[in-house]
C-alpha cells in the first residue's frame, strides 16, 4: 500500500514539475526574443503588425486595477459579513445563511460572468455611461465572487479565538460592537488576513466570469467605466488561433501570472507562519 | 477627596448605610439547574473578601453576578438584589458603566494579544480618553498600581504575550486598574501560578485594598486565611458561612464549614 501512495504523491508532484517545465520552457524563448523590460513593461500589443510587438503591460495593469477594485468591494463586505455569521447572527438565520454562503462558492463562473452580462452591466450602462463592460462592472462581479472565500475564512478565525479575550473585553466595559471589532479582529488578523489573500488568489486567477464583462480593451484605460484586458483574458483570447512567437508570447504571459499566483501562496505562508510563532 | 470618606464609612443614601455590595436573598439559574440558592451577603469597603467552598459550589457562579458577566451564558437567570453602593445592578443600570465601576481578573491569565501598553489602554480608550499623554499616565500608574512597572517600563512595546504567567496575571491587574474601578473581582487568580507569582500576587491583593474593594474567589485555603478580612463558605449554591475569616477558620459554627476546611472533603 505504501507505493501505491508514494505513486500518487509521485504523480502529484510529476503534473506539478511538467507544468512548471512547459510553461517556463516554451516562454523563456519568446521572451528572449521580445525582450524581458519590453514584454512586461510595453503597452503595445500588436501581433498583427509587421514587425510586431509584444507588450503585456495593459494587461498587467488591467489585472492590479480589476484585483484591486474586486478587493475594496468584496473585503469590507466579507469581513462585516464574517463578524456577523461569527458574532450576531441568531441560530436559526445562521442554519440559513451558512448553505447560501457555501452555495454561492458553488455557483460556476459563467454563472457569474452571465449575471455580469445581463444585470451588472446593464446597470453600470444606464446610470454611469459607457459599454457597461468595465473595470467598474468586474470589480462588482469578483467582489461577490471572493465574499464566500473571505466569509469563511474569516469566520473560522473568528470562532477560533479563545473565549477569554472577549470576557476580558467585557470585563472592562467595552460593549459586545467594541469586543468584536476592536479586540477579536486584532487577535483574529493573521486568519483575515489569509482570507484576504485567498480571495486576492482568487480574483487574478479568475477567468471565464472576466473575459464576459471586462470588455476586453488592449488599451490602457482612462477610467474606472474603460474596458480592460486582464492577463487570464488574453491568454484565452488569443491562445486559440496564435502561432509561433505571438503563441509564445501567450504562454508567458501565462508564465507572469504563474509568478503572481506563487507569489501571494508565500505570502499566505508567510502570513500563517507568523500567526504561529505568535 | 468626598469620594475616600464614602468609602471609609460605606454610602449613605436617605438615612441608610449601605455596604459597597449588599446581596439580598439571590437566586441565580442556569436553565433548570439552580446554582445559587438564596445568598445573601455584604462586602464592605477596603476589605478583602473571600469566597471558598468545593468545585461547583456557586462561588464563581456568585463573583460573575457582581460585575454582570453571567448575563452572556445562555439560559442564565437571577432573582433577587445586588446593590452596589444602594443601587441594584441588575435594575436598568448600565452593565457597561457597572463593569467599568467593578474590574475583573480572571483564573487563567487572558491578556490581549497586543502589545502591554495597548492593553493597559484598552479600557481607557474604551471609556472616551483619546489624549496621548493621558493615556501615557494611565499605563504608568495602573502599572505601578499592580507592582510591575519596573519590570515593564522596557517592554512596553512588546507583546504581553510574551510574558511569565505571573507577569500577565499582574498586567491583567494593572489592565482592570486602568479604568479607576471602585472594586476588583478574582476568580481564583493564582491558581495557574507558580508560588513566588503567587505571593506577589497576594502581596499587591494587601496593598491594593487600601484604595478598592476587593472580593477573591480561592480554591486555596491558605491563601483565604492569609490575606483576606471576611470569609464566606459555598457548598451546593448556598452560602452556609460567612464572617470575618479569623473567626470561620478558628470556630466555625456549621459543622459542614469545619469538615471543609479541616480537608474532611472537597
Amino acid at each position: 500500500m505504501k507505493i501505491v501512495f508514494a505513486a500518487m504523491a509521485a504523480v502529484f508532484i510529476l503534473c506539478i514539475v511538467v507544468i512548471c517545465a512547459f510553461i517556463f520552457a516554451r516562454s523563456v524563448p519568446a521572451i528572449g526574443e521580445i525582450g524581458l523590460f519590453e514584454f512586461l513593461f510595453s503597452t503595445e500589443w500588436t501581433p498583427n503588425n509587421t514587425p510586431a510587438s509584444y507588450g503585456i503591460g495593459t494587461m498587467i495593469v488591467g489585472t492590479c486595477f480589476v484585483t484591486a477594485g474586486a478587493l475594496v468591494i468584496g473585503v469590507p463586505i466579507g469581513l462585516l459579513m464574517a463578524a456577523f455569521m461569527a458574532r450576531y447572527c441568531p441560530a436559526p438565520l445562521y442554519k440559513v445563511m451558512k448553505p447560501m454562503t457555501n452555495i454561492l462558492a458553488g455557483i460556476p463562473s459563467i454563472v457569474y460572468g452571465y449575471f455580469g452580462m445581463m444585470v451588472v452591466a446593464p446597470i453600470i450602462r444606464d446610470n454611469f455611461g459607457g459599454t457597461g463592460y468595465s473595470i467598474l462592472t468586474a470589480s462588482i462581479v469578483l467582489g461577490i465572487m471572493i465574499l464566500p472565500t473571505v466569509i469563511s475564512v474569516s469566520e473560522s478565525a473568528l470562532r477560533a479565538l479563545p473565549g477569554t479575550y472577549y470576557e476580558g473585553a467585557l470585563a472592562l466595559g467595552a460593549t459586545h460592537e467594541r469586543a468584536v471589532f476592536m479586540t477579536e479582529f486584532p487577535a483574529a488578523r493573521s486568519g483575515i488576513l489569509t482570507s484576504v489573500v485567498l480571495g486576492l488568489g482568487r480574483v487574478v486567477g479568475e477567468t471565464m466570469a472576466v473575459v464576459m464583462i471586462v470588455g476586453n480593451s488592449t488599451a490602457l484605460p482612462d477610467s474606472l467605466l474603460d474596458g480592460v484586458r486582464t492577463m487570464t483574458s488574453h491568454i484565452v483570447l488569443e491562445l486559440g488561433y496564435a502561432t509561433d512567437l505571438h503563441r509564445g508570447a501567450l504562454i508567458a504571459t501565462a508564465a507572469v501570472l504563474f509568478v503572481f499566483i506563487l507569489f501571494i501562496n508565500l505570502l499566505i505562508a508567510a502570513i500563517r507562519g507568523k500567526g504561529r510563532a505568535k | 477627596m468626598i469620594n475616600n470618606d464614602l468609602k471609609q464609612i460605606g454610602y449613605t443614601r436617605g438615612d441608610k448605610v449601605f455596604p459597597k455590595f449588599r446581596v439580598k436573598d439571590l437566586d441565580l439559574f442556569y436553565g433548570n439547574f439552580q446554582a445559587l440558592k438564596s445568598v445573601d451577603m455584604d462586602m464592605e469597603a477596603n476589605e478583602i473578601t473571600a469566597l471558598i467552598g468545593p468545585s461547583g459550589c456557586g462561588k464563581s457562579t456568585f463573583l460573575k453576578t457582581l460585575n454582570r458577566m453571567n448575563d452572556i451564558v445562555p439560559g442564565c437567570r437571577v432573582s433577587g438584589s445586588v446593590l452596589l453602593d444602594g443601587t441594584d445592578v441588575y435594575g436598568g443600570m448600565d452593565v457597561n458603566l457597572l463593569r467599568k465601576r467593578v474590574g475583573m481578573v480572571f483564573q487563567k491569565p487572558n491578556p490581549f494579544p497586543s502589545s502591554v501598553y495597548d492593553n493597559i489602554a484598552y479600557g481607557p480608550k474604551t471609556h472616551g480618553v483619546r489624549k496621548k499623554s493621558e493615556l501615557d499616565d494611565i499605563v504608568e500608574s495602573s502599572l505601578r498600581q499592580a507592582a510591575i512597572w519596573d519590570e515593564l517600563k522596557d517592554r512596553l512595546k512588546k507583546s504581553a504575550l510574551g510574558l511569565s504567567g505571573g507577569q500577565q496575571q499582574r498586567l491583567c491587574i494593572a489592565r482592570a486598574l486602568a479604568v479607576r474601578p471602585d472594586v476588583l473581582l478574582m476568580d481564583e487568580p493564582t491558581s495557574a501560578l507558580d508560588p513566588i507569582s503567587t505571593g506577589k500576587i497576594e502581596e499587591l491583593a494587601q496593598e491594593l485594598k487600601k484604595e478598592y474593594t476587593i472580593v477573591i474567589v480561592t480554591h486555596n485555603m491558605q491563601q483565604a486565611a492569609r490575606i483576606s478580612d471576611k470569609t464566606g463558605f459555598f457548598l451546593l449554591g448556598e452560602l452556609i458561612e460567612f464572617g470575618a475569616t479569623d473567626e470561620v477558620f478558628d470556630s466555625p459554627r456549621d459543622k459542614r464549614t469545619e469538615d471543609y476546611i479541616t480537608g474532611r472533603f472537597g
